[in-house]
């Protein structure tokens, strides 16, 4: 649990150019159906002449899918191997395609990863063995992040659009009304916090993820990527500032919570209502039922609050994609497994297992709309989840290097945290940083 | 003339079939120590020339990742750090361990065993576990700082903020290694003649002039071991801090000690060239500073 946790906590990262990876769907062959079963002659063949795939991921409900797939697919073998999670899996991925041998068919990488898959050629192409035709299939954020450049380097498996989780209980304690705007947020924690000096309205110590994610949401768009030509302005993007505006002060009053996502104070404090709110993904629920049994029926969800009065935008916070490695011998097969376990059938039995869907089939069904769920109090989450995927704000890209980049956070904006430091100048110093990196890996940043 | 030239013939045939005795015998030491020793430095040695980007591949760039490192303040900063940890944490540590071996060695100590197995007995906690543990004690929120916090209405300083964790480090480490150390200089202790603290005793020597007089010149060679090993622990410093890093990610950075920074390095960064040149130049630091005080330590031995 814990583990796919970590992994969803990373930020989910626009991979690739999203406008540019947009026309070229627009523009892709006419050909797909936008459906999720239009699978071209040729996979059709490499399923029925069949043979064997090796597929790493640590994505649990796949176990389910693939002993669906064998069984619909009785000529192929599938060997579902889970090498470690997130980094551990990159590095031994890394380690594979260095070495020329050893690489899998199918890996999953998140959607910040994607981007530095596909520079350095690791990735096929999936457009043209059957990727082009699934227009319309994906929610437009997962969709974008699975684009570089032209191509398309993995198919979309989940999604997090952001919500704001918020334990009723302590709201209605402490007579809170539920936020709908930043400001509103920021009085609701004086409130909280003033009443109850344990409670606090969330938790942050500097979560790179996070924090991207917030500035996502305010309309930021600090990385441009074009190519190898990265530009990283932290410091003087206006969605940067809206942001480190209002959590400066949060900050500044020790408002949040001293307390680090997935730690066991971090549980406990969910559950004993000293942490009365979270701003995640939409993968979160599965994880507070699992991880927070002592909340049942105490917690709701609602829209994430808003940078201006009467808007509804939103951003991505974690997610992965499953995608297929450019050394794979058996990439027709290994594309029609991708295609099988994210969408149609493969995705229906995810979500029935809890992964929260990136296809737009099954975020408008009115069966996955319409569920109650029993531990937020018979609430239809999953309508104020799906609308959140819908209104994901557009234009956001990472860094082809952010995985590097996310793991310098609190080096430099963590210390604003912790000292005297302001937001503002730990974002520059991490853009500082970051550019150090990007160039000394062979890109060109902001010159 | 038959004799002179079969003892030429001879001769040489001997002499090779005895050099291939001795490797006959080394030989296999020799392939295990070069496959398990000298390999792996060869490896790093290798690594640290080149340079490999996402963009550009691998090319070979000589000197410059050494010249990077030594003008790499995070470096620096890192050594600077686990400098001043050595300076203070080990003379501590040494001391207390010494205390320790002495008054186990005097023989004035009841129940003199189980004072020897329960301050060696954190040496047999693993360092991963032992870090883990003090963690949780730390937490102000839920762990023993903050239950004592409460049950004392006191507001005891955060040992993980960045100001106070070197310290907390420093306490982990001397809770984990007084037994280790102590044992070493209670073994040393035991190897003395108990013929010299009689006749000490006939010329009326106290207690205090024994140690100082024949206990600590007798055991200066483990003094000096024990030294050795902790500078080298000291400049090792890792599990410690990786472990505390999850709880305090704002306190420990990722280039907190030398080898915390390699290990960032290369498995976030995927540096493994610079990785190894760090890793390299922290060994020659370590190499040169404990044959320094080895030299020192035997120096003034008669």
């Amino acid at each position: 649990m814990n583990a796919r946790s970590r992994r969803l906590m990373r930020p989910a990262a626009l991979a690739g150019v999203l406008a540019l990876g947009l026309t070229a769907c627009g523009s892709g062959d006419d050909s797909g159906s936008g459906g999720g079963d239009a699978a071209p002659v040729d996979t059709a063949a490499a399923l029925e002449k069949g043979g064997e795939i090796t597929v790493w991921a640590w994505e649990p409900t796949l176990e389910q899918v693939v002993a669906d797939f064998e069984e619909k697919y009785p000529n192929v073998t599938v060997n579902l191997e889970n090498v470690g999670t997130s980094n551990d899996q990159y590095t031994a991925l890394q380690n594979a395609i260095a070495a020329g041998d050893g690489v899998p068919d199918v890996a999953q990488i998140e959607y910040f990863a994607v981007p530095q898959f596909a520079i350095s050629e690791a990735l096929a192409d999936l457009g043209p063995l059957g990727a082009d035709g699934l227009d319309g299939t994906f929610s437009t954020g997962p969709w974008g992040s699975v684009h570089s450049g032209d191509g398309v380097y993995g198919l979309p498996m989940d999604s997090g659009p952001m919500a704001l989780f918020y334990n009723e209980e302590v709201f209605a304690e402490h007579g809170v009304e539920v936020p709908t705007t930043w400001d509103e947020y920021l009085e609701a924690a004086r409130t909280i916090h003033e009443k109850d000096p344990k409670a606090y309205i969330a938790n942050d110590i500097g979560d790179a993820g996070f924090t991207t994610s917030m500035i996502w949401q305010a309309g930021g768009q600090p990385y441009q990527v074009d190519g190898t030509d990265v530009t990283i302005d932290l410091a003087g993007d206006e969605g940067t500032t809206t942001f480190t505006e209002v959590w400066q002060q949060l900050v500044d009053e020790d408002l949040l919570a001293p307390v680090g996502s997935w730690s066991d104070e971090w549980y406990q404090g969910l559950g004993n209502g000293t942490i009365a709110s979270l701003t995640i993904g939409a993968w979160m629920p599965a994880n507070l039922e699992s991880g927070v049994p002592q909340g049942k029926g105490k917690w709701r969800v609602a829209e994430m609050p808003q940078w201006e009065a009467g808007q509804h935008a939103t951003s991505e916070n974690g997610g992965s994609s499953l995608a297929v490695p450019a050394a794979s011998e058996n990439a027709e097969l290994a594309y029609a497994f991708t295609e099988y376990a994210t969408t149609g059938e493969g995705a229906s039995t995810r979500v029935e297992n809890g992964a929260f869907p990136a296809t737009t089939a099954d975020l408008e069904s009115e069966e996955f709309r319409g569920a109650e769920s029993e531990y937020f109090g018979g609430q239809k989450i999953n309508e104020v989840l799906a609308d959140s995927a819908a209104n994901v704000v557009e234009g956001w890209q990472y860094l082809p290097f952010q995985v590097y980049a996310n793991s310098i956070f609190n080096d430099t904006v963590g210390q604003a945290y912790v000292s005297g430091t302001t937001l503002t100048d730990g974002l520059a110093a991490w853009q500082e940083q970051s550019a150090t990196y990007g160039n000394g890996q062979g890109f060109t940043v902001n010159k | 003339m038959t004799a002179v030239v079969a003892g030429a013939d001879v001769r040489p045939l001997r002499r090779s079939r005895r050099r291939w005795t001795g490797w006959m015998f080394v030989g296999p030491f020799m392939l295990v120590f070069a496959l398990v020793f000298l390999a792996p430095i060869a490896y790093s040695l290798y690594l640290s020339v080149f340079r490999t980007q996402m963009v550009g591949g691998t090319t070979f760039v000589g000197l410059e990742n050494y010249a990077q490192a030594l003008a790499d303040p995070q470096f620096w900063d890192g050594l600077g750090r686990v400098t001043l940890f050595l300076l203070v944490q080990v003379p501590i540590m040494l001391g207390i361990a010494l205390l320790v071996a002495l008054a186990i060695d005097s023989g004035r100590l009841y129940g003199k065993s189980f004072f020897r197995i329960s301050i060696f007995l954190p040496y047999a906690v693993p360092a991963v576990v032992a870090a883990l543990m003090w963690g949780f004690m730390y937490g102000t929120r839920f762990g023993l700082v903050g239950n004592l916090n409460e049950a004392l209405g006191v507001s005891l300083p955060d040992p993980l903020s960045p100001d106070l964790v070197l310290a907390s480090i420093g306490n982990i480490v001397t809770w984990e290694f007084v037994g280790y150390n102590m044992l070493i200089f209670y073994s040393a202790l035991r190897v003395v003649p108990h013929s010299l603290y009689e006749a000490a005793e006939i010329d009326g020597a106290g207690q205090w002039r024994v140690v100082t007089a024949i206990k600590l010149p007798a055991i200066r060679g483990a003094l000096v071991i024990a030294t050795i090993f902790s500078i080298i622990g000291s400049f090792q410093l890792f599990n410690e801090p990786s472990i505390l890093q999850s709880l305090a990610p704002n306190a420990i950075t990722t280039s907190y000690t030398p080898n915390l920074y390699a290990y960032s390095l290369s498995f976030s960064g995927q540096q493994y060239n610079y990785s190894a040149t760090v890793a390299i130049i922290m060994g020659l630091i370590t190499m040169v500073i404990a044959y320094v005080v080895q030299l020192r330590g035997m120096r003034k031995e008669p």
